[in-house]
């Protein structure tokens, strides 16, 4: 059976170049760059196999039921139809999740959110999937949803899953808790529910093995192990009878960590013995994924009269929805950064993640620290008012050093250098043009294009963000990476099972060979389970852990190749360096290529990458949980019209520690986009639930930034190499939402002169 | 299902009426969207973008027919942008320049949405809607072809094919609030054209009621009150000027916004186009 590739340039990475020159530390243009402004480059919905059938599922309109009946006969009765199937048909496993298997494949006694997956059709076509669809009957016994945290954690709503409603609930105590004041300050803080809002929809294409001895799943996600482990248990199938290929991804930001149609399309495929392609349309990915969790915060920050933090209280309520995903890892993330990159030695969090009849929350960029991040951030402002200080001077007397310590007693070992985040920040310039730009061009004030504004009405405001985020899993996950370099004939092959999702490590994985191996030509093999893990692309961790492999198993080649060399010119190893692109004795004459010194042999060698072990923090909340940090600061300037409550952020002003920037372009590419999700967050960003009803699963309704809305960001890279990380490089990909977010929300409130505690921050919230 | 490219009106008349319950199509840049989201389910097609007639306008004197199928790029430049400024600030405001490219007025008037950008436009200049059958034509003040959210006085087998408006001596322009700086549907939107001739103010609000609202007390009273010679209004005139819209104004909540911000909103945008309008104090 063969894929289809209608695109010129494949998804999979398979025989590409990784860009086409370029060391650690060059900018380095991506391979897949061009084809995809061209429209060229394969993303797994342009996938299709000869003969293949279109899949379909039926989802749940209600967010809380009972369920009744399900009749599928009437879609057995429509032309085209060739599979249609309900839990009944699930051959292993009914449940998958990525820490509790508490989600069904499809639902058989309740739905508990609004989309929940019920049933699947395979069909000739989408027509005939969207009437078979139609044609299924269900009755259900329609229940009053849970959709108030707190009643989940008060016990007031009967369980609504067997598990309970609780997902997860710990405590943070440390140091002297009868700290108090002498400076008190004191706030609640909201933040709605982000989508990942990815471009590229769910789309995978499943392969029947002959005789349904297995399947090959081609598919847009973020962890190709994982996804392959959930799909088997749920099959019934050995790991092996699974192989999974990744598809092209059109972004990820989390919401392709858990399973959506992976599983559905399998069975489909084994079930018809025909290729079934499903791709999800914008409303469908809405409810087919997870998203960021709505939480509301309280923190209360004890500090000296000089501004020092002495205590923190937090409380922390996460709304996971109706499944766990990995809510329980979010909130260890966001309870143990309450501090932010601040010194506190005494504390006292209390933190829920709970189930709800809203949509499921799971990983979305930053995990967890961008709830925590705009308490902390809103916290430092009140504290900076109350003390009389400006909000970097606050920063200052209270950031973070290596050394110091989290909440929970692990000590900070990497490189933090919060104090010269902030000062590089505040000393980037700030905008020069006036309200509206020196062209007075009214599209430049807050109301854009729609022209409400004139520039007497708007003021403008500035504000602060400092952020801290974990980097890798946490808790004593052992999150490892696998590459194996293969060099012949001057040529290095990487085999990796790293999802490319837009981060780009594609780029990252020739630098690397190219530097370590002194080759010239890096091409990347097919991206699938044909070899061992790498973990999820996401934690802002792949430079690092699969980096690290791809430099391990380079450094594992280079010793053969230096060991081949030594023994033909009857000279010691050690003695043998990569100059550039040659293979020289550093004690002696010799000079020739890598391509000459490679020329008739192939090395082969594989690498398995791990970071050091964490463990699980205790009953108190103490204990080394994390794996390394890395840190931001942002500066937000925004204009607003304050009778209107209209917002145009102008400029963000940024540095972040990034060890040391592999790939200048790619670095900064993360930080601006990341940015640009930070913003959304800020001002505009929300899927709206109302009694479990999602009210705008459109892009029409859910708003993301456009150009107009992206203010000028303004970069300074710091670089101060991590000796813990491979190369030097921390992950980049998170820190640029962390605090951007409450940086533009305290431009807003400077602007205004008014306390604004939730975001998105709506136009009524600032007007009213 | 067919599919029927019509490429003059003759033709568009005998596709409609071997099909009349046919789906008109001109930019598709409303239909598509109820298409691809399953909200609607469409038989047959009439595709009118390319019937030469309806595509083009005519400017005699003191007024202005824009064929249904002129484009909002088209609208948003010179020379119709000079002679109906208030049309042309809308056109901006639509979609994005892709949208525009292709969404044309006559399909804003046939999906006749509240939000509709065009729509405040049209009823404060007071336009005569254009529409045909084989039967013949009729023509309809704007106010009587827009009978509610996303209704129109248009009956099966008719066409739109244009819209006249007067081209005037004065200031125009149209505000429009959305949480997001461009390609945004209007939360609250405002159209102010003034008829220095006519010496009058006309004010319409959309997003704020399930049709476009004409403000009349809003107008009468800023005929009375300011200066048409001077191109000046007092702050207090301003100020009331901008109750009255926000009196007249029907808003609900809905998951865009709240019917109070609505209101606040019209209030807001009125006063500051009058203000423009009549920048001396």
């Amino acid at each position: 059976m063969t894929v289809t590739q209608t695109g010129t340039d494949t998804g999979t990475f398979a025989g590409t170049h990784s860009g086409l020159a370029g060391r650690l530390g060059d900018s380095v243009a991506r391979p897949d760059g061009v084809p995809k402004a061209q429209g060229s480059f394969q993303f797994a919905g342009d996938l299709t196999a000869d003969g293949f059938l279109w899949g379909a599922t039926l989802r749940s309109p209600h967010p809380y039921a009972r369920i009744v009946r399900i009749d599928v006969s009437g879609a057995w009765r429509i032309n085209g139809v060739e599979a249609v199937l309900t839990a009944a048909d699930v051959p292993g496993k009914a449940t998958y999740g990525l820490i509790s298997h508490d989600q069904p494949v499809f639902a058989s006694d309740y739905v508990r959110f609004q989309g929940e997956a019920m049933a699947a059709v395979a069909a000739d076509h989408p027509d005939t999937c969207r009437r078979a669809l139609a044609a299924i009957v269900v009755e259900y016994e329609v229940l009053a949803p849970l959709t108030d945290p707190e009643r989940a954690i008060d016990g007031s709503f009967p369980p609504i899953h067997p598990d309970g409603n609780v997902v997860r609930h710990q405590r943070i105590v440390r140091g002297d808790q009868s700290i108090h004041g002498p400076v008190v300050v004191e706030g609640t803080y909201e933040l709605g529910r982000q989508d990942q809002a990815f471009l590229g929809l769910e789309a995978a294409l499943a392969l029947p093995a002959p005789g349904g001895d297995g399947v090959e799943l081609h598919v847009a996600t973020q962890w190709l192990h994982e996804d392959r482990k959930q799909i088997a248990a749920c099959l019934g199938m050995p790991d092996e009878k699974v192989r999974i290929v990744l598809g092209g991804v059109g972004g990820a930001f989390g919401a392709r960590e858990d399973i959506s149609l992976q599983v559905h399309a399998c069975l489909l495929a084994l079930r018809t013995g025909r290729p079934v392609k499903i791709q999800y349309d914008r409303e469908e990915s809405f409810h087919g994924h997870v998203h960021r969790h709505p939480c509301t915060i309280w923190m209360r920050h004890h500090a000296g009269t000089d501004g020092t933090i002495r205590r923190i209280e937090a409380r922390f309520v996460m709304d996971g929805g109706a499944y766990a995903s990995t809510s329980s890892a979010v909130l260890i993330n966001a309870v143990t950064h309450t501090q932010g990159p601040y010194r506190c030695d005494h504390a006292t969090v209390d933190g829920w993640a709970v189930r709800t009849n809203n949509l499921p929350s799971g990983a979305m960029r930053g995990f967890g620290v961008v709830q925590a991040a705009f308490a902390h951030e809103g916290q430092m402002d009140k504290l900076a008012a109350a003390v009389g200080l400006d909000p970097v001077e606050v920063r200052l007397r209270n950031a973070m050093r290596t050394g110091d310590h989290l909440i929970t007693g692990q000590e900070i070992v990497n490189v933090a250098p919060v104090a010269r985040l902030i000062q590089e920040t505040a000393a980037l310039a700030l905008p020069t043009e006036p309200v509206g730009g020196h062209d007075h061009d009214p599209m430049r004030l807050p109301g854009g294009a729609g022209r409400t504004a004139d520039e007497r009405h708007i003021v403008r405001g500035i504000g602060w963000g400092v952020g801290i985020k974990n980097l890798m899993y946490s808790e004593a996950f052992d999150d490892y990476s696998t590459a194996r370099v293969r060099v012949a004939d001057g040529v290095a092959t990487v085999k990796f099972a790293t999802v490319e999702v837009g981060q780009g490590f594609v780029t990252i994985v020739g630098q690397i060979a190219r530097t370590v191996l002194g080759v010239e030509e890096v091409v990347i093999d097919s991206i699938d389970t044909e070899i061992g893990s790498a973990g999820s692309t996401s934690a802002s961790r792949q430079t690092w852990m699969s980096g690290g492999a791809v430099e391990g198993a380079c450094r594992l080649v280079r010793e053969r190749l230096f060991e081949h060399v030594a023994e033909l010119h009857d000279l010691e190893a050690v003695q043998l360096e990569i100059d550039g692109t040659d293979v020289v004795d550093t004690l002696g004459s010799l000079r020739m290529s890598v391509a000459a010194a490679t020329a008739g042999i192939v090395i082969d060698e594989t690498f398995e990458h791990h970071h050091p072990a964490t463990e699980e923090l205790d009953e108190l909340g103490q204990g080394n949980c994390h794996t390394a940090f890395a840190f931001v600061a942002h500066r937000a300037v925004v204009d607003v019209d304050p009778e209107l409550g209209l917002v145009k952020v102008v400029q963000i002003a940024t540095a972040q520690d990034v060890g040391r920037a592999l790939n200048p372009l790619s670095v900064v590419g993360q930080i601006e986009g990341g940015i640009a999700q930070g913003v959304g967050l800020a001002v505009m960003e929300e899927l709206l639930q109302v009694d479990g009803i999602v009210k705008n699963a459109t892009f029409t309704d859910y708003l993301v930034p456009t150009f107009l809305d992206m203010p000028d960001v303004v970069i300074s890279l710091v670089e101060e190499p991590d000796p813990h990380a491979p190369m030097g490089a921390k992950g980049v990909g998170e820190p640029p939402t962390v605090s951007s977010t409450p940086a533009v929300v305290a431009a807003i409130r400077d602007a205004i002169g008014k306390d604004l505690h939730r975001v998105p921050v709506r136009p009524s919230d600032i007007c009213s | 299902m067919s599919v029927i490219v019509a490429t003059s009106l003759a033709e568009a008349f005998a596709a409609l009426s071997a099909h009349p319950e046919a789906t008109l199509v001109a930019g598709g840049t409303d239909v598509m969207v109820e298409v691809n989201a399953g909200h609607r389910h469409v038989a047959d097609v009439v595709m009118v973008n390319r019937v030469g007639e309806l595509c083009t306008w005519r400017h005699d004197g003191a007024m202005l027919h824009l064929g249904a199928g002129v484009t909002w790029s088209q609208i948003e430049a010179a020379p119709i942008a000079e002679w109906v400024p208030v049309l042309a600030q809308a056109a901006r405001t639509v979609g994005s320049p892709q949208i525009r490219h292709v969404g044309t007025i006559g399909g804003n008037l046939g999906t006749c949405s509240p939000a509709g950008d065009g729509l405040p436009g049209l009823a404060a200049l007071d336009a005569v809607v254009h529409l045909a059958s084989p039967a013949g034509e009729r023509s309809l003040p704007f106010a009587e072809f827009m009978v509610g959210p996303k209704r129109t006085a248009r009956v099966a087998g008719e066409l739109i094919i244009g819209v006249t408006v007067p081209v005037l001596r004065g200031w125009q322009g149209y505000s429009k609030v959305g949480v997001r700086n461009a390609m945004v549907i209007a939360t609250a939107s405002v159209a102010l054209v003034t008829d220095l001739d006519g010496r009058t103010v006309r004010l319409a609000l959309g997003s704020v009621g399930p049709t476009i609202l004409r403000c009349t007390e809003a107008e009468a009273f800023a005929a009375a009150n300011v200066d048409f010679a001077n191109g000046a209004a007092s702050a207090a005139v301003v100020s009331e000027f901008a109750a009255l819209a926000r009196a007249a104004a029907r808003p609900i909540d809905d998951h865009r916004s709240t019917a109070e911000y609505r209101r606040h909103a019209v209030g807001v945008l009125a006063g500051r186009l009058l203000r423009r309008a009549f920048p001396n104090e």
